[in-house]
């Protein structure tokens, strides 16, 4: 099978600014990778180009198979009931089983008839999580999806997603700013800086992993991100 | 309540002059006589067909209108500069141009309704459009939508609630402007019942024919808070 994603010599600059200079990325099916950077560094952008909603670009982006987003915001049609925003990732009006079969998996099988409006913040993200895949996809972007959650909630969170992740085995590319999460979640870790991939941590560690685990990488990593750990602490 | 006896008490006392005023209970008692022979009944149908076609014809004009500024760029850059443009005249200040253009029939009256539901339909309209979450629409693109889907699926739904705004507002300037039309030459409507009733002294046919437009006014009023609630179910609780 064909890598879900596959980057060659990937430039986007907006106007004079570069954003991004020359990525080459390739993930291999059902390899969850996390995409770290500050802000602005170009990885949000990155993930745009991959979601087909920027196209005026340079080089080589190629993505294969059902490709699903769930971004910072959960961006739900706050007109439709929740089921009927899952049923929207199929593409088709009908599809009410599947939809409560994936609210189920996101454990909000009590939540079929509910107004979006009328969820909380992390309870709106499982749906977007649940939207994003009922389409099975082959690759799975998450913008920041935990970005606007409260830590607890965000905890909860990256349970929820590794297990959705054993589950459907997707391809994965998770953009974040958090280094604990993206040590916590991913096989391999790249950090991106003024568009440019700069490192690439792999992590070997069995699942799930604990904090306490990953504190070596951690300060490896974050030594990447320009952030010296004796003096930041 | 108090209003009602306060008049009735004026009205008794010759304090207020039937001329000026008539009584409550003689507008009542006028109303009573103008439902029985049938008066009434004959005016209000022609003054709510007035109003119903008229506003069809604005609703069409301004709905078709704000579609094709909100939805397509040329058609913001064709339509959106005029209609900015003539809103800020006042539509009721055009009786005159109407009269020329339409003659004293029906149809200057039906025009001057249909302008004053076009511009609230229109603005709203295009308001709503233009405000929809570009996240949306994007989020429904990542998922496959077309064009012609994500405006379907998102854009005119979340145009939704503006829209009824806009509804509102035009039937409320509907009525007004019925009233103002009626005054033009009618031989029949509340219109005509009004101002044959003033010819002849009769106040308490004048205030019948007020009484009828308020409720009338209130009634389709009440309609789209309704429809609003309805249709808006998924904006409270």
């Amino acid at each position: 099978m064909a890598n879900p994603v596959s980057v060659r010599g990937l430039h986007k600059a907006f106007g004079a600014r570069t954003v991004l200079d020359g990525i080459d990325l390739e993930i291999a099916p059902g390899e969850f990778v996390a995409l770290l950077g500050r802000s602005g560094c170009g990885k949000s952008t990155l993930l745009r180009i991959l979601a087909g909603l920027d196209r005026d670009v340079e080089g080589a982006a190629e993505v294969q198979g059902t490709v699903s987003i769930a971004f910072q915001q959960p961006r739900l049609l706050p007109w439709r009931k929740v089921w009927r925003n899952i049923a929207l990732g199929l593409h088709r009006p009908d599809g009410r089983s599947v939809a409560l079969k994936a609210l189920e998996e996101v454990r909000l099988a009590g939540h079929a008839d509910a107004w979006p409006l009328t969820l909380s913040g992390g309870e709106a993200q499982r749906v977007s999580l649940a939207r994003a895949l009922v389409r099975e996809p082959d690759l799975l972007l998450l913008d920041e999806p935990f970005g606007a959650l409260d830590a607890l909630t965000r905890l909860a969170m990256h349970h929820l997603v590794e297990d959705l992740w054993a589950e459907h085995r997707p391809a994965v590319l998770l953009v974040t700013h958090d280094v604990d999460e993206a040590l916590l979640l991913a096989d391999r870790v790249l950090v991106l800086d003024e568009g440019r991939i700069v490192a690439e941590h792999h992590v070997d560690l069995p699942r799930p992993r604990r904090r306490a685990s990953v504190v070596e990488q951690r300060t490896r990593v974050l030594a990447d991100l320009g952030v010296d750990v004796e003096t930041a602490a | 309540m108090a209003l009602v006896l306060l008049w009735q008490l004026a009205s008794s006392t010759g304090v207020l002059p039937p001329e000026k005023l008539a009584s409550p209970l003689t507008v009542a008692q006028s109303a009573g006589e103008l439902i029985a022979d049938g008066q009434l009944l004959d005016a209000f149908t022609v003054s709510l067909g007035r109003v119903f076609f008229g506003f069809l014809i604005g609703a069409a004009v301004g709905g078709a209108s704000g579609l094709v500024s909100g939805l397509s760029r040329w058609g913001e850059t064709l339509l959106d500069p005029p209609v900015q443009m003539l809103r800020t005249l006042p539509h009721l200040g055009l009786i005159p141009l109407f009269i020329l253009w339409f003659g004293i029939g029906e149809e200057p009256k039906l025009a001057l309704v249909a302008s004053g539901v076009a511009f609230p339909l229109y603005l709203n309209l295009h308001a709503g459009i233009r405000q929809t979450d570009p996240g949306l629409v994007e989020a429904a693109r990542v998922l496959g939508y077309s064009r012609f889907e994500r405006v379907v699926h998102v854009v005119l739904p979340s145009a939704v609630p503006q829209t009824l705004v806009g509804l509102r507002i035009a039937l409320g300037t509907a009525w007004l402007s019925l009233i103002v039309g009626e005054q033009i030459n009618a031989d029949a409507g509340l219109g005509f019942l009004i101002n044959n009733a003033r010819e002849f002294l009769r106040t308490d046919v004048v205030v019948v024919g007020l009484v009828v437009y308020a409720l009338l006014g209130l009634t389709t009023d009440a309609l789209v808070r309704v429809l609003e609630r309805r249709i808006l179910r998924w904006r409270t609780r």
